[in-house]
């Protein structure tokens, strides 16, 4: 499904990302963990085509197609989601009529009928439920006034709203608590498919108690540095990242 | 409903749309401004002595006058020899007895602007005057009204068939010496709409009149009076338009309101005269005076306008809130892009008791325009427990344009609670990328930005008008970003 070869990115002149390679097959769950800085939610951001990255050197290659030749409203509508780290705020559009449009420009794209307002709301409240968020929400201007808690709910909600093939989260368990983790985990799993796949980023891997992913790869200075299952997460949370750049890097770098 | 988006894909691609020329008889006065011109309006519209005497005396004070400069505009001189005072429809000569006789031609032009006045009357209940160039042409559905009791009818026949309302009220709330475009308004003016709502009456529709230059090198100056008796209520729409041409042209109206007791005015505009070109050739001047009086107790006034066109715009609907308890309304988006200037705002002025006023602006600056909100709120010693609640907002989008905020506070009574907020952002990349990445372009996402931060604005305006704005809005900044 997603294919990243060699991926060389910079901001600035500044490399961020220097060589990522990462195959996401379909239907499976990739965690992507890594210390501050080390270049993971620039990777979110190239994926789903933010303005101001520089790509260097590479190629990303989604169900064929040229990932970054692609406006970030056409990767939308291919399937490409991101849950954001710090989803902002757009005073006086209602999430209601957002979604109306995202979900009606997402099938318009793909040779669907637009949804009526009638359907729209039917399907909003049955995704909206699960997630312990009232319909009311949709009512809010996008994120105005939202908690951090509501924020995150917000865009798995959307996530749900807009079913893509390929979900990036972007930290989405930073500043959230134990129950409201448990609640967008939940939504999470609940949209695991056969054809879906997801790519979660995170700095801790409590997260990942609830998402339990296939592959669990730890970016390091912008490359990933070690690939594994879900122990290597356990790994990581008793050893902490300096084991990674004490001993995994050096042995690599040794052959060992 | 279809979406606004939706209305806005189809309208994205084009520029000012209703730039078109239409090919009628006119009868035009040649260039100039003297007594003699001032007397030719009048005797072109068979106007009694003491209106000639009015205008008269407004065109000699005129003639004193000098062009203000304290505005944040900058513009050629205008030449005032230059331009022609009246031009009409030539078929005006032999006023339309109905919609029947009215010019096919001018039938098509209204209708190319999106208000085939039968159908718009027939259908929307509208009732509408349209004034094209300096004469009123047909005023829709006046027959209703007048089993209601209420006059709507252009000035000029008003001044005919009621000169003891008109001659009460003309001039009562800007007084012809008021400033100098009020005062060449008032020596000169052709044509404008007049409402009259008698004690007690809630107007059975919405009153609506749509402006439109079409004559080179003309002026245009229309005068509108609406006074509403007691317990009486009206909504009042206004919409213009002209052609375009590389020579600017002057626009100078006079909008008077006057509210007794109980009585409501909501007077709703969305102004999108021809703006100019990309490199700012051309373009109306909209220089233009709006006032209202609330002169009964518990009477409110509710100005709202969306300006969108015009080279430059030059106007501060005000309220005169005299009555004890009376309200005042300000609610504005003012957009420009490109070359346009914009110095709007209001004036709110609190005599009665407890009077209260409302003051929200939206200032929208793309291209390398600029754009200033000027507002006034000024507290006499009288009024006792006056309030206004100010709050100003500015959007750039990009980093060639300029917002600007000038507030003006006089307060006179220190039981006032007055209070003022101002803010100013940037169209955020962050907002876009963050519509895009779900799917919306981004077009779309900078016209949902733009209409979220008006809505506290189109909400105020009826229905239809809203989804026109938003419509216009769309068109204006159209390629500002990205």
């Amino acid at each position: 499904m997603l294919q990243v070869r060699n991926l060389h990115v910079s901001i600035d002149g500044q490399k961020i990302l220097r060589g990522i390679d990462l195959d996401v097959q379909p239907g499976t769950v990739h965690a992507v963990m890594g210390p501050n800085g080390s270049g993971k939610s620039t990777l979110a951001s190239v994926l789903a085509g933010r303005d101001g990255y520089e790509i260097e050197e590479g190629s990303v290659t989604f169900n064929g197609q040229d990932l970054l030749d692609m406006d970030p409203e056409i990767r939308a509508r291919e399937g490409v989601f991101l849950a954001f780290q710090y989803p902002v705020e757009v005073p006086g559009v209602t999430t209601m009529y957002f979604m109306r449009e995202a979900i009606n420009a997402v099938r318009k794209h793909r040779g669907q009928a637009e949804l009526s307002a009638g359907e729209f709301l039917k399907l909003a409240r049955e995704k909206i439920n699960p997630l312990g968020m009232e319909a009311d929400m949709l009512k809010r201007a996008i994120n105005e006034g939202f908690s951090g808690g509501e924020k995150k709910r917000s865009e798995i909600f959307q996530m749900a709203m807009l079913e893509p093939k390929l979900a990036v989260l972007d930290e989405t368990d930073s500043g959230l608590d134990i129950d409201a983790l448990k609640i967008v985990a939940d939504g999470v799993n609940s949209l695991r498919g056969a054809d879906r796949s997801f790519v979660v980023i995170t700095h801790y891997q409590r997260l990942l108690n609830y998402i339990v992913p296939d592959y669990v790869h730890v970016l390091s200075d912008g490359r990933i540095e070690l690939s594994g299952d879900k122990n290597l997460a356990l790994q990581l949370e008793s050893r902490g990242y300096g084991w990674i750049n004490d001993e995994v890097v050096p042995q690599a770098a040794a052959g060992v | 409903m279809s979406s606004a988006v939706e209305q806005l894909e189809g309208l994205t691609a084009q520029e000012y749309k209703y730039g078109f020329v239409t090919d009628i008889d006119q009868e035009t006065l040649p260039p100039g401004l003297t007594e003699d011109t001032v007397r030719f309006i009048s005797a072109k519209k068979e106007e009694p002595e003491w209106l000639l005497d009015w205008r008269l005396k407004a065109f000699r004070h005129w003639q004193g006058m000098t062009e203000p400069t304290w505005p944040n505009v900058s513009y050629p001189k205008i030449d005032y020899q230059s331009i022609s005072y009246y031009a009409a429809p030539k078929s005006a000569d032999d006023k339309p007895k109905s919609l029947d006789e009215v010019d096919p031609e001018l039938l098509a032009t209204y209708e190319k602007l999106g208000i085939p006045l039968e159908e718009r009357a027939v259908l929307a209940g509208v009732a509408v005057d349209a004034v094209f160039d300096s004469v009123s042409v047909a005023t829709t559905f006046r027959e209703k009204l007048a089993d209601a009791g209420v006059i709507f009818m252009s000035i000029s026949e008003a001044v005919r068939e009621h000169p003891e309302l008109v001659r009460k009220y003309l001039g009562s709330v800007v007084p012809p010496s008021d400033n100098f475009f009020a005062a060449l308004n008032s020596a000169v003016f052709s044509d404008g709409s007049f409402v009259f709502i008698p004690k007690g009456v809630t107007c059975p529709m919405e009153l609506s009149t749509y402006f439109r230059i079409n004559a080179m090198n003309t002026g245009q100056f229309e005068r509108t009076l609406i006074v509403a008796e007691d317990d009486s209520h009206v909504s009042y729409l206004e919409g213009c338009t002209a052609p375009m041409r590389d020579e600017n042209q002057l626009h100078a109206a006079v909008v008077e309101l006057v509210a007794l007791e109980n009585a409501r005015i909501k007077y709703s505009t969305v102004q999108n005269w021809y703006p100019g070109d990309k490199d700012g050739n051309g373009g109306i001047y909209n220089f233009v005076t709006k006032r209202g009086a609330c002169r009964g107790k518990r009477s409110k006034i509710s100005w709202t306008q969306v300006e969108t066109g015009s080279a430059i715009t030059w106007k501060y609907p005000s309220c005169i809130l005299i009555g004890d308890g009376s309200v005042g309304e300000f609610y504005s988006v003012a957009v420009t892009n490109n070359h346009q200037q914009a110095d709007t705002g209001t004036k709110m002025i609190h005599i009665g008791k407890n009077t209260t006023s409302t003051i929200v602006s939206k200032g929208i600056s793309a291209g390398v325009s600029n754009n200033s909100y000027r507002g006034l709120v000024k507290i006499m010693p009288k009024a006792e427990g006056a309030r206004n609640f100010s709050q100003c907002d500015s959007m750039l989008m990009g980093d060639r344009c300029g917002a600007h905020t000038f507030p003006y506070l006089e307060v006179r009574n220190k039981t006032a609670q007055v209070e003022h907020e101002a803010t100013t952002s940037k169209i955020g990349e962050d907002q876009i990328f963050y519509l895009n990445q779900r799917g919306i372009e981004t077009e779309d996402a900078v016209s949902m930005i733009v209409n979220g931060f008006c809505k506290e604005v189109f909400r105020e305006l009826p229905m239809e008008f809203a989804v026109e704005a938003q419509k216009l809005l769309g068109v204006s900044l159209e390629g500002s970003v990205g």
